[in-house]
Parts: C-alpha cells; structure tokens; sequence
C-alpha cells in the first residue's frame, strides 16, 4: 500500500471549495436519515402540521384581532418562526448523537474542514425546516390562510424564517456539543425556547399579555422575527420592515457569536 | 536503524484532578505493529487522542509521519487512519454509503471513493452486505466496515484503540486475521488492547502502559523473557510420588520443574504448547505417576502487572465468566 503523498493544493480559493464540498457531503448524510428512516420525517412533520390546526381552532376563536383579521393569517407566520425554532433543537440532538456513537471523534480525525459537520448539520436541519414550512403552508391554504403581498414577498417571508431558525441552529450547536449527553442535550435545548417562544407576539397580540411581560415580548427577538415575517405575509400594521432588518441584524449577531464558539467547542469535544 | 514513524517524548495530559498521562515515551519504526497493553484507565486511549490530533497534551512532544501532532494537525491527518473502541459508523448509511462518505472526506474525487469503497468492501468480505443499512450488521461486520473506513485514505499510519474488545471469541480471531492482512502492505499499526494474547499475536512491539506511562518495553519475547512464558502445571494424586513426577517432567524443555508454594502443584516452563500435555502425560505415566490435575498456563495481562508492578488487575468477567476487560475496579476509558 502506498501513502497518498498528492494532496489538493490549499490556496484559499480551494480551501472554501473544499469546506464547501465536505460541508455538503455530511449535509446529504444527515439528510439520508430522513428517507431512510419515513417515521421520523413523519413525526418530526406531524407535530408543526397539529400545532397549526390547534392554534387555528382551539385558540382561534378566543382571541380578537383588530381589523377583523382571521387568526389563521396572524398565527401562520408565528408558527413559521416557532417551527423553525422548534426545529432548531434537533441540531444539538443530532451532533450528541454522532458524538456519542464516536462519529464526531472518526470527523475529527479526518482532514475534512473543521467547520464541515457543523455546516452540514445545520443546513440540513434547515433544509427540514423548509419542507415542513411548505407543508404547513399547505394546510394553513387549506383552512383559510393566504399569502396576501404576493409571490416574492412570500418567498422573502419563508427565507426570513429559514435565516432566523438557521441562526437558532447554531445556538443550538453549541449547546449539543458543551452538554454532550443525548438526554441532556434534549431538555437544555427546549428548556429555553419555549418560554422565548411563547412570550412573542407569534400566537397572541402582546397586548394582551400581562403588563410585566409587554416589556419584555415587545424586545423579544422573536417578536420581531414573527413581526417582520408578518410584515412581508400580511403587510402592514402587522408588522414593518424595520422588523425585517432588525431580524437579519439580530440572525447577524446569533451567527457572528456561535460560529465562533460552536466550532471551537467541536475541535475541543472529547 | 531507521527514523521512527512515530516519536512520542515526555507527553502529558491531565483533566482537571486525573492525570491521565504522566509522561509517555514512545518510538515506532515503519512498517511495524506496536502494542499499547494496559488496563482501563492506564492511559492507552489519551494517548492515541494525542497522537491523532484529538487531544492537545499539556507537555511534551509528539510526530506521526514527520508532522507535529500540535503544529501540523491538519496536514498529519492526511497521513494517518484511525478506529476507535465502537464502531463509529453510521447505521442509517450502507456500508458502501459509509465508505463513500469516509473517501469524500479524504478529499477523494466521487468516482476514486466509489471504486475504493468497492475494493474495500471485497478485501474485508464484506461486498455482499455493502448494500445494506449498517444498522442489519451483527457487531464483529460493524468492527470490520469500522476498521475498512480507518483504511479508505491509504494511511501511513493506522491507528486501531482496543479494536476487538466487546467482540466474542470468534469475531476477534477473525478482526485478528483482517488486521494481520491490513498490515501485510506495509503501514504502520499502532494498537491499543488489554489482552496480552492480542499483543502477543499481533505486536512486533509491545509497550505496556500503566498510570499515564510506560512501565515497560520491548518484543512480546522480551517481555515473556521477563514475566516468564507459558507454563505446565500439574497435580498428582500422591504427594509422595511429587518428587518423581519433578524428575519426569524436568527435561521436557527449557527450566527446571519447581514446586508451587502451596506444596502441591507443580510448575515446569514449556515452549509451545502444542504436544505438551500428551508428552507430559506419557512421562508420568511411564514414571507410574497418577495425575489429578493438567494445564497449561498462559502469561496474562494479570502476570504482567504482577511481575512489574507487584499489583494485581481486577478481572471484570461478564455473566459467562468470560473475561471481558481488565482495569483497578474503575470503568473508563483506557
């Protein structure tokens, strides 16, 4: 057996082509989980598609809009952002998972990019999140709910969603990877986004919220994720596209500091 | 005498209290299979993490294939292979699909993993079940897909960290015979193991490992020579015949037959122990000697600690009474 002794050369410009290239070939791994294993894309859909049909009519009728706006239209850009959120935990799961099974120790050991199973993991937990937004979009028509600014418009929405979860995804990286522990991993990614989700303006208007928690919901990032995605689904007054930027600033900042630190807790997993 | 492929000069790593590695000298030459004995916790497996850029030690230093295993991470990389103590595989995935994966991250071009998958596949008998999700494979094909993906990127140096414990008897024979075949082309094999027969067998070199460093050095002969070989141990049913049973056996092979201390077992050395019992068994027969007792006693990791350190290992036996690790009563990894 001879040693490979030709390695690609590592200009920069093939060093990226090369990060990318890796990136993708764990990003088509994790996505093979999904066809391989029906249940899991199943479940992981069921769950978005039955929040969408109880919010509409459990909650529905109780909560009165101003300017007669059905809630299904107010509440389907909220649960964009909430699934995609929601959807974010998956990524921590899915890296302890591979770090328990000492697959992150064989990446590790490889001379793929350091940043390849990170990137991989998360895009292909947002790639997930677009095929279950798609989906909820099909039964939201279904029960009455309407893109109301247009074709590109609806497309800005769905990709204001899809950076926003993205950015949660990293988060949610760095979490996986510090706590290690499937079961852990599991609750410690919940724990927080559950009351962060809840306390925006994606289910009820924060009006309606205790006086104390007004404060803090109209601050919320999320709050002004479910408002931007509102803004460019429904227009204004529910939402402005100051929202939107504010949106991308706040994906900017999440990402600018968990890259960093994501991928510096996975050359430190042990 | 050549450069050594793998140099390992006063490595250090402690994690928080536990010193894990104390001070780890090494020196492998190409082409050869060196063996890290120890029990759990001895160290064994931080010091394949240093040597495979996965851990940074605190001191010391360390090249595999001429690059630093600090300063030259990444290009060290592309040299080396490694297996670690599960199968890190994915399930989902064929084995093909997994070999592919492994070939890609190598930086190899679509169609190279393909056909490297392929040939892998036939050389680890494993081209009939390629199709298929790992998650089917029994346990000793997982080790084996495992042990064919460290090969994918043609290493200099091949890695393995304990690559047959939790398999059963005839699983490890056959994972032996595969590493025995992998190492035939000339890469380097550096191997961690608890089983001083796996060392025996497949080392050139042994070091053996106890509480972060190396205790001792040197061929598996080398070592026997200092713990003593195989050796035949015999009881009989009439004490008073002990001495003539002594005389029997003494000329056997290659020591002097010695009474235990408990005064009723005896021990001679012997060589191979193929023909032993037969030819012992002919002697005192002929000598009008009834036996009680006959076996043939092998060195274990035990006698090696007990010879070098006057400690024992514990044995942690599994349900069967099999022997399924060896380490001070505390479970971690080596």
């Amino acid at each position: 057996m001879t040693a490979v002794t030709e390695r690609p050369n590592t200009s920069p410009g093939n060093r990226i082509a090369w990060e990318i290239r890796d990136a993708l070939v764990i990003t088509r791994r994790n996505l093979f989980k999904y066809v391989r294993v029906p249940t899991l894309l199943i479940f992981s859909t069921v769950q978005p598609i039955m929040f969408v049909l109880l919010f509409a009519f459990v909650f529905g009728g109780a909560i009165a809009l101003p300017g007669n706006l059905d809630y299904i239209d107010f509440l389907m850009p909220g649960i964009f952002i909430q699934t995609s959120i929601f959807g974010s935990t998956n990524t921590g799961i899915g890296l302890a998972e591979d770090m328990n099974k000492g697959l992150i120790d064989r990446f590790r050991s490889l001379p793929m990019s350091r940043s390849a199973v990170l990137a991989g993991r998360t895009v292909s937990d947002s790639v997930r999140n677009l095929f279950v937004v798609f989906l909820m979009t099909g039964v939201g028509y279904l029960i009455g709910f309407d893109f109301q600014n247009g074709f590109f418009s609806a497309v800005f929405a769905i990709a204001l969603v899809l950076i926003f979860g993205y950015a949660f995804t990293w988060i949610q990286a760095t979490i996986g990877l510090a706590i290690k522990d499937v079961e852990s991993v599991q609750a410690a990614s919940f724990v927080w986004v559950f009351p962060l989700t809840f306390a925006s303006s994606a289910f009820v208007p924060i009006e309606s919220m205790a006086g104390w928690l007004q404060w803090f919901a109209r601050n919320n990032p999320i709050t002004h994720a479910v408002n931007g995605a509102r803004y460019l689904v429904l227009g204004e007054p529910w939402g402005s596209a100051s929202d939107v930027w504010i949106t991308l600033l706040w994906s900017g900042i999440l990402l600018a500091v968990f890259i960093p630190l994501a991928i510096s807790n996975y050359r430190k997993a042990v | 005498m050549t450069t050594p492929i793998i140099t390992v000069e006063g490595i250090t790593k402690s994690f928080g209290d536990v010193h894990a590695l104390t001070g780890v000298d090494l020196e492998v030459e190409p082409g050869t299979v060196y063996g890290l004995l120890g029990p759990n916790g001895a160290g064994k497996t931080t010091t394949v993490r240093v040597l495979t850029t996965l851990l940074k030690p605190d001191a010391g230093r360390a090249t595999v294939a001429g690059y630093d295993v600090v300063s030259q991470a990444a290009e060290l990389r592309t040299a080396i292979g490694l297996a670690g103590q599960y199968a890190a595989v994915d399930e989902i995935l064929t084995g093909r699909e997994n070999l592919e994966m492994v070939g890609q991250l190598y930086r190899l071009s679509t169609a190279e993993a393909r056909s490297r998958a392929d040939e892998i596949l036939e050389r680890f008998d494993l081209a009939y079940a390629g199709d298929r999700p790992v998650k089917t494979y029994s346990g000793g094909m997982r080790r084996r897909l495992d042990l064919a993906a460290s090969l994918v990127g043609r290493p200099q140096v091949l890695f393995l960290d304990e690559p047959t414990t939790g398999l059963d008897p005839r699983s490890r024979i056959g994972l032996w015979e595969f590493i025995e075949r992998l190492v035939e082309g000339g890469t380097t094999l550096l191997l961690t193991t608890q089983y001083l027969e796996e060392a025996d067998r497949l080392a050139d070199r042994i070091a053996v490992i106890d509480k972060g460093t190396v205790i001792a050095e040197g061929t598996s002969d080398e070592l026997k020579g200092r713990i003593g070989g195989d050796v035949l141990e015999l009881q009989i049913a009439n004490p008073e015949n002990i001495p003539a049973a002594m005389a029997a056996v003494a000329g056997m092979c290659c020591g002097e037959a010695n009474l235990d201390d408990d005064g009723e077992t005896i021990r001679v050395p012997v060589e191979s122990a193929v023909g032993t019992i037969t030819d012992a068994v002919r002697r005192l027969d002929a000598a009008g000697v009834q036996l009680v007792d006959i076996a043939i006693h092998r060195p274990t990791l035990d006698d090696v600690f007990l010879t070098l350190t006057g400690e024992h290992v514990t044995q942690e036996t599994n349900g069967n009474g099999e022997l399924v690790g060896a380490g001070r009563g505390r479970r971690s990894r080596g």
